[in-house]
């Protein structure tokens, strides 16, 4: 592999894996509680326009991430609503959600087009990012990253360590019980959901201002799609998310110099990868039935109708 | 006489269509055991539900000692001190028992904490429990330890306990009552509701009996007689089922050698099943839920398949077909689940008759199917069988639990199987329906049919069958006459108390 330098490759991995890390946390939430949202594509696309127009015209790029954040909580409140309190189908909801978003998004991107959004300074001096090797990859990044794995870490101890995770995931396992003994089912359905859809819209705002940079139409281009196969792949545990997330990323990254290095192979399948190691992941870990289904939320996408 | 620690005056609550409770009263003594009893739909569970919070009284008024009682939530109640055992665990079975116990507490100690806190608990009232294991692997028994502990750690002034023993063995049940007599010897009022009315004799010190959502009578269960107490529920008395003794015939179905791996996490596998079920009888399969019931029952109506060779329909093998071919053949099943297993929920009934009767009643030809025999089958059926519903275009979920029992039982049974395997036919029916449904069995059997009748209710089975075998952990006992078991023998036949033997805090169960 003459051509390709590992650590500017594990530094771009991590910069490409961070928004479906990102959206792949937070929809990890809320299928926790048992609601299963396929609108992840719709909410980041959303947040990436959202993020885009509010940094472009505050000039600020944190305030743009918070946009972003905002944009794909506020469009994952309708799926809560119609879910929620309308019982509408979670699964048709979801990916009506998706659609809506990717047309929503052209039609507030349409002035944008073509223009660069502000710059996102990296998070350490030039003189910690300048030791060989471990400068670049630990110091080399800006905050959004280093946010989305303490958001990962946060996510893991919140769910395993506190009353909060617990009653999440309770809610999650049988919320027929949970109602029994008192929870408020459908309000933490709710908060779980705008968790999830902040999440996603920072995932997209992290791709318009950082990745990219620079807003198209469809720019978010499956990576939704990706994040909802990771967190079937992570079986529900954050950190498997994070490795799972690192590696489409770094499939992808990897695919890039391949193309750049012209090694004699198609460029279609190398486009083709990500989405074929996601089949093959998928099938290999749903033939398992029995250890798969013990981490899968029981009560995932089924309607909860408070009765008696 | 004490004051009474819970007074209910005048309680009434209606849903669209039908009036729950109806000015209901009545009052509760510190340390007292005092049973709630009633048919299906006498409205008990409503009754314990507003006095637990999770529904609103349309009129009336509570008092807990002394003071107006309103709880809005559970939360409210439990704070108030009552706290309640559901019939349906409300259990999480991914979870394990120290978090399933810390989701019923308000403010639960740190995890190490509770842990020891179980511990103890567990042992002073001889409940042994392992904090550590996950629920959806522990025995039904067990799981009601969990309730129960959780309701322990919170020192309640009142413990509501809804049809606590019908998921127990007898040697289980034994144990539950010397647990709860200890609770009441230390004060804790007990609500105890249940329509066992031998164990209402056997522990409780007052009773109040509700039917349509009234308070009918009130008596001291030790005074009256069971029987006297079923006709205040019901209303009228009831006939026991009834049959002349045939001499069994020939074999009809043979199973040989059965094994087979369960089809979720928390299933049980079945291990080296064997056994002969002749013409005209019934075989009475008794164990306490998950023990390999549902497996059982898939691996005879065909639903799971098994090695060709284990399991023989009047000398030709079957083990190999599906549900349809051994439909075809005579072996007819009725699973326990109505809704959605037994019947489909959103279809007519119908529609549900066509299911499984297409085959053995012709009601299709070259693909197409006959609506006008497919209904008049379903009218059948709702005739002969007393099924309560407006018309067989009815949805099967629209009817009540015992109605559409009568219905998929009945459906069965009218297309003349040579075998008819069934699983919990009464569970949940109300009393008439109940003896309906048996009496239909006995019927079944005397007419040269075999009947494989698998329970948790070990009277019934007791009441029906000429042989009784218990499922024990996937295993099957070998038969023995049903005529003269004490309800001892058969407490043995199904393992025991499940390791309830001793509180030394040994955890012996080994998960199936």
């Amino acid at each position: 592999m003459m051509g390709i330098d590992p650590v500017t490759l594990i530094v771009a991995l991590i910069g490409a894996s961070t928004p479906i890390l990102l959206a792949a946390i937070g929809e990890l939430v809320v299928e926790k509680s048992g609601v299963l949202n396929l609108g992840v594509e719709g909410m980041m696309i959303v947040g990436a326009v959202s993020g885009f127009i509010i940094a472009i015209n505050t000039g600020s790029p944190w305030l743009g991430f918070a946009a972003g954040a905002v944009g794909g909580a506020g469009l994952s409140l309708i799926f809560a609503l119609l879910t929620q309190y309308l019982l509408s189908n979670q699964v048709a909801t979801g990916l009506a959600l998706t659609l809506f978003g990717l047309g929503l998004s052209s039609l507030m991107g349409e002035a944008y087009t073509g223009i660069n959004p502000p710059l996102t300074p990296d998070l350490f001096p030039q003189a910690l990012r300048d030791i060989p090797v471990a400068g670049p990859i630990l110091f080399g990044h800006d905050l959004v990253i280093y946010l989305s794995i303490l958001l990962v870490a946060g996510v893991w101890y919140a769910l395993h360590h506190t009353r909060m995770g617990l009653i999440l995931r309770a809610v999650g396992e049988s919320h027929d019980a949970a109602h029994a003994l008192g929870y408020k089912v459908i309000r933490i359905r709710i908060c779980a959901i705008l968790f999830g859809g902040a999440c996603a819209g920072l995932g997209g705002a992290y791709l318009s201002l950082v990745r990219v940079p620079s807003w198209t139409e469809g720019m978010t281009a499956g990576a939704g799609w990706i994040a909802l196969a990771i967190v079937v792949f992570a079986s529900w545990k954050p950190w498997r998310a994070l490795i799972g997330a690192y590696l489409f990323g770094g499939i992808a990254a990897l695919q890039l110099r391949l193309q750049a290095a012209e090694i004699n192979i198609p460029v279609m399948f190398l486009d083709m990868s990500p989405y074929l190691v996601t089949i093959i992941v998928l099938v290999i870990i749903s033939s398992d039935r029995g250890r798969a289904a013990l981490n899968a939320p029981a009560a995932l996408g089924k309607v909860f109708h408070a009765s008696g | 006489m004490t004051a009474p620690l819970l007074e209910i005056a005048g309680l009434t609550k209606a849903y669209p269509g039908v009036v729950a409770n109806d000015t209901v009263s009545f009052a509760i003594r510190p340390g007292e055991v005092h049973a709630l009893l009633g048919e299906n739909g006498a409205g008990k569970s409503t009754l314990v539900k507003m006095i637990y919070g999770l529904v609103r009284p349309d009129a009336g008024s509570m008092t807990l000692e002394g003071a107006p009682f309103t709880p809005a939530e559970p939360r409210a109640a439990r704070a108030a001190g009552v706290a309640m055992v559901f019939q349906h665990f409300s259990l999480f079975e991914a979870l394990n028992v120290a978090e399933n116990v810390a989701l019923g507490m308000e403010d639960p100690p740190r995890p190490r904490d509770l842990a020891q806190q179980i511990r103890e608990v567990s042992e002073t009232y001889g409940l042994p429990l392992d904090p550590d294991r996950l629920v959806g692997d522990l025995s039904a028994g067990e799981r009601q330890r969990v309730e129960i502990i959780r309701c322990l750690l919170q020192d309640p002034k009142l413990l509501i306990m809804d049809e606590p023993t019908s998921v127990l063995t007898p040697q289980e049940v034994e144990i539950l009552f010397h647990t709860l007599r200890k609770l009441s010897a230390e004060g804790t009022a007990i609500l105890y509701i249940s329509h066992k009315l031998e164990e209402i004799r056997a522990l409780c010190d007052a009773a109040t009996i509700l039917r349509l959502g009234k308070v009918v009578a009130e008596c001291t269960p030790r005074e009256v007689s069971a029987a006297h107490m079923a006709e205040l529920m019901v209303g009228k008395s009831l006939a026991a089922p009834a049959r002349a003794a045939t001499p069994p015939g020939a074999v009809l179905l043979k199973v040989t050698g059965l094994s087979l791996e369960p089809a979720t996490p928390f299933g049980t596998p079945l291990r080296h099943i064997g056994m002969e079920l002749r013409a005209g009888e019934i075989l009475g399969i008794g164990g306490v839920a998950g023990n390999g019931q549902d497996e059982l029952l898939a691996a005879l109506s065909g639903e799971a398949r098994t090695t060709p060779g284990t399991i023989a329909l009047e000398g030709a093998q079957i083990g190999a077909l599906g549900p349809n071919e051994r439909r075809r053949l005579g072996l007819l099943c009725a699973p326990e689940e109505r809704l959605g297993h037994a019947a489909a929920p959103d279809m007519s009934l119908t529609e549900n008759a066509l299911l499984t009767a297409r085959l053995r009643q012709g009601l299709d030809r070259h693909g197409f199917l006959n609506w006008n025999g497919a209904q008049a089958y379903a009218e059948q059926v709702i005739a002969k069988f007393d099924v309560r519903t407006p018309g067989a275009h009815v949805a099967a979920r629209a009817l009540s639990g015992g109605n559409l029992q009568k219905f998929v039982i009945g459906r069965e049974i009218m297309q003349a199987p040579r075998v008819l395997v069934v699983n919990q036919p009464t569970w949940g029916v109300d009393a008439s329906a109940a003896a309906d449904i048996r009496q239909a069995l006995l019927d079944l059997a005397q007419n040269g049919a075999a009947v494989i009748c698998i329970s948790q209710d070990l009277d019934e089975l007791l009441e029906i069958s000429d042989r009784f075998c218990a499922l024990n952990e996937g295993r099957l006992s070998a038969p023995r006459p049903a005529r003269g078991l004490s309800m001892e023998e058969i407490g043995l036949m199904l393992g025991g108390a499940h390791d309830m033997h001793e509180a030394d805090g040994e955890v012996p169960h080994v998960p199936a």
